[in-house]
């Protein structure tokens, strides 16, 4: 599985591959049908249309912030789907589309970047979605743990895929060096614990390039953790998810795995950053070339789909889009009773003294301030 | 069961760990060779036998990495108790405190828990080598979401213990190692709930406050400064964060006269916040302005140097006696 080439089932033309080495790549690929493919690539342009906006929203001022996952749709669209409704996903920030296919709201991604929450959703509203982290790696570890319950529960290793549980950690190459991107990989191998480390090689962590980060083929590395490991075309959502399907239906039998996907960011690290001061025009073309969204429509081409029903699908993403940048506009402001409500699950003495000195310094100023 | 035994701490708080595994199989104990070792202090002694992998996991050597996954353990409605082998070797699971345990309740907006302890065998007077007798405990109380608390009797390191791994909120629970060996007797029930303060002997000219192994310095201090003809009240905080203020502003009211007292060093820590609160609360009834006592401003030192290093009777009784100077 961790051949000189990433595994691939759609070249970037939107061409079949078929080769030895992929059928039992094509078989597993095989479980999604026409409509299947139709509506992951409606997912795909649903999460550029709110991706792109949100950056405008940014640009306009109603975002303090914005992280772009443009470019890595594929790889994600092929992990969503491949993940079994009894699955947890712990995302890092740049997962906008397995967010949404997990039910999460617009809205509520919008609103860890407009300032008004931290998490978002609630993983007990949406379970099996776990919230953002932003401290890179740091949630690789609470993945690992959480499988790790699993396999204490005996949730998983029963032998029964429609069943058993399994996580996926989503982290990127920059993450890869954080330690707790590795003692993730050394806990799950130690406790055999139902896990895939889904990691997306978008080759530019802010403006160091992966080659930084490790000299040796991350997949290798995982490797020599113990971990069964697989090199993917990110770009191509078909071997995207058939490579996921496989390494999760191995991890939920105890056989924890690692998948890196060879993708690209696209866009900028964050509305912050500037990609023109470390890489080329070139490269961003050359990649271009790849893009997910369009390798994908032109396979449903090549399957007879006609160009309304992905014309539909672009007038459904641009106004869910324009529908989420009206809501944004309208959303209400945090309030200030947030800052204490939450922080204790227990009762605690400077929590109640401090809210209500809030309160009351704020009232002290009367209603007409 | 342990009560009205008398029994070292090291035993009341592994009584307590067993009593709390036996009442809820969700308890789970993860650390450095707590299994079938029993733990470096033979804490965890006899659980493993007892519970086995499942319950207790000796875990790969790697702080950051069972802090971590307690807490997706956390997430997944376990609730771990972690052993951090010595003080010193906590920091590398520290930006997993603090920046994701003590947080992450506050981030979810409630919707999740973290019932996480991690015990700490802390503090000096074994002369052990370097990073195996600090006092970490301020930088722990200084970030919100976590609960930081210190038994100084057997009595407390058990129902402490209990009361700690019933919270749904992550505690900190710092052992006085120096004092595993110390005993007392273990009631039947609490007498006292996990943040309260409380008085440890009664006073009346001046008050000494401390926690962990400084409450029993803080004895010695008052039984000595007693044959002199003074009569301190010893106050034994037992809660970091939150700290019960009641019990030491009204002790401080009473005698007038305040020294504060620990092993860690006191610039920004712990006796800082006890003497800016009292003076802030109990102004109009102080004599003198707070003492503070504490170990120097340094890293700890060589074994050979620790009694110079940390606070004995006499470094207390002489704050005692410039308290009384005025």
């Amino acid at each position: 599985m961790t051949g000189t080439e990433p595994i691939r089932l759609l070249d970037e033309a939107g061409e079949a591959v078929v080769t030895a080495e992929n059928e039992q790549w094509r078989a597993i690929a095989d479980e999604l049908s026409t409509d299947d493919r139709l509506a992951m690539h409606g997912e795909m342009l649903r999460t550029r249309r709110f991706d792109v906006e949100a950056g405008h929203l940014q640009r306009q001022g109603k975002l303090g912030l914005w992280v772009p996952s443009l470019g890595q749709e594929g790889a994600q669209v092929g992990a969503a789907w491949a993940a079994r409704p009894q699955d947890t996903l712990f995302p890092s920030y740049r997962e906008h589309l397995i967010a949404l296919h997990r039910g999460v709201d617009m809205l509520q991604i919008i609103d860890i970047f407009r300032g008004a929450a931290h998490g978002g959703w609630s993983p007990t509203e949406l379970p099996g979605m776990r919230i953002y982290s932003l401290v890179i790696a740091t949630h690789a570890l609470h993945a690992t743990g959480y499988a790790m319950g699993i396999g204490l529960d005996g949730a998983s290793g029963t032998g029964d895929a429609s069943v058993d549980e399994a996580v996926m950690a989503f982290y990127g190459d920059g993450a890869a060096s954080q330690g707790d991107a590795s003692e993730g990989l050394v806990f799950a191998a130690s406790y055999d614990a139902p896990i895939v480390f889904f990691v997306q090689n978008n080759k530019w962590a802010i403006s160091v390039p992966s080659t930084r980060q490790s000299r040796f083929p991350l997949h290798e590395r995982a490797r020599g953790f113990g971990l069964e490991a697989a090199w993917v075309d990110g770009n191509d959502p078909l071997a995207s998810f058939a490579v996921s399907r496989r390494m999760l239906d191995e991890a939920r039998q105890g056989r924890p795995g690692y998948v890196e996907a060879d993708t690209y960011r696209m866009g900028a690290h964050t509305t912050s950053d500037d990609p023109t001061r470390y890489r080329s025009r070139d490269e961003e073309e050359a990649w271009a070339r790849r893009d997910p969204i369009a390798r994908l429509a032109a396979h449903l081409r090549s399957l007879g789909v006609d160009d309304a029903a992905l014309a539909e699908q672009e007038q459904r993403a641009a106004d869910e889009a324009a529908d989420m940048r009206r809501r944004t506009l309208e959303a209400p402001a945090a309030a200030s009773d947030d800052i204490f409500d939450h922080v204790y699950a227990d009762p605690h003495p400077l929590m109640a003294e401090q809210k209500a000195a809030l309160a009351e310094f704020e009232a002290s100023f009367g209603s007409d301030a | 069961m342990t009560a009205g035994q008398t029994m070292p701490i090291a035993k009341a708080l592994n009584s307590a760990l067993r009593e709390a595994m036996r009442a809820d199989e969700k308890v789970l104990l993860m650390g450095e060779d707590i299994g079938p070792l029993g733990g470096v202090f033979r804490i965890t002694e006899g659980l493993h036998a007892e519970f086995g992998d499942g319950r207790v996991l000796d875990t790969p050597l790697a702080e950051s990495g069972i802090i971590g996954t307690a807490i997706g353990l956390a997430m997944r409605g376990y609730r771990p108790v972690i052993e951090i082998q010595f003080d010193g070797f906590v920091y590398p699971g520290f930006d997993q405190i603090v920046s994701q345990l003590a947080k992450m309740r506050a981030r979810h907006r409630g919707a999740v828990s973290m019932p996480v302890v991690i015990r700490i065998p802390y503090g000096g007077h074994i002369g052990a080598v370097e990073h195996h007798q600090e006092s970490p405990e301020a930088y722990f109380a200084h970030t919100a979401g976590l609960r930081v608390v210190s038994p100084s009797t057997a009595n407390d390191a058990h129902w402490m213990l209990r009361q700690a791994i019933e919270s749904d909120d992550p505690v900190i629970f710092l052992e006085p190692k120096a004092k595993y060996w110390t005993k007392g007797e273990v009631l039947d029930a609490p007498t006292a709930a996990l943040h309260d303060a409380v008085v440890a002997r009664e006073g009346t000219d001046v008050t000494l406050i401390g926690h962990g192994a400084m409450v029993h310095v803080l004895l010695q201090a008052a039984e000595i400064a007693a044959g002199e003809g003074t009569s301190c009240e010893v106050v034994d905080v037992r809660s970091l964060s939150p700290i019960d203020w009641a019990p030491l502003v009204a002790s401080a009211q009473r005698t007038g006269r305040v020294v504060v007292a620990q092993e860690a060093p006191g610039h920004a820590s712990v006796g800082s916040e006890i003497a800016a609160t009292i003076a802030e609360r109990a102004f109009y009834s102080l004599e003198a302005p707070v003492q503070r006592v504490s170990g120097f401003d340094t890293p700890f030192p060589p074994a050979q140097l620790e009694d110079v290093y940390l606070p004995d009777a006499d470094r207390v009784l002489a704050a005692v006696d410039r308290a009384l100077a005025h």
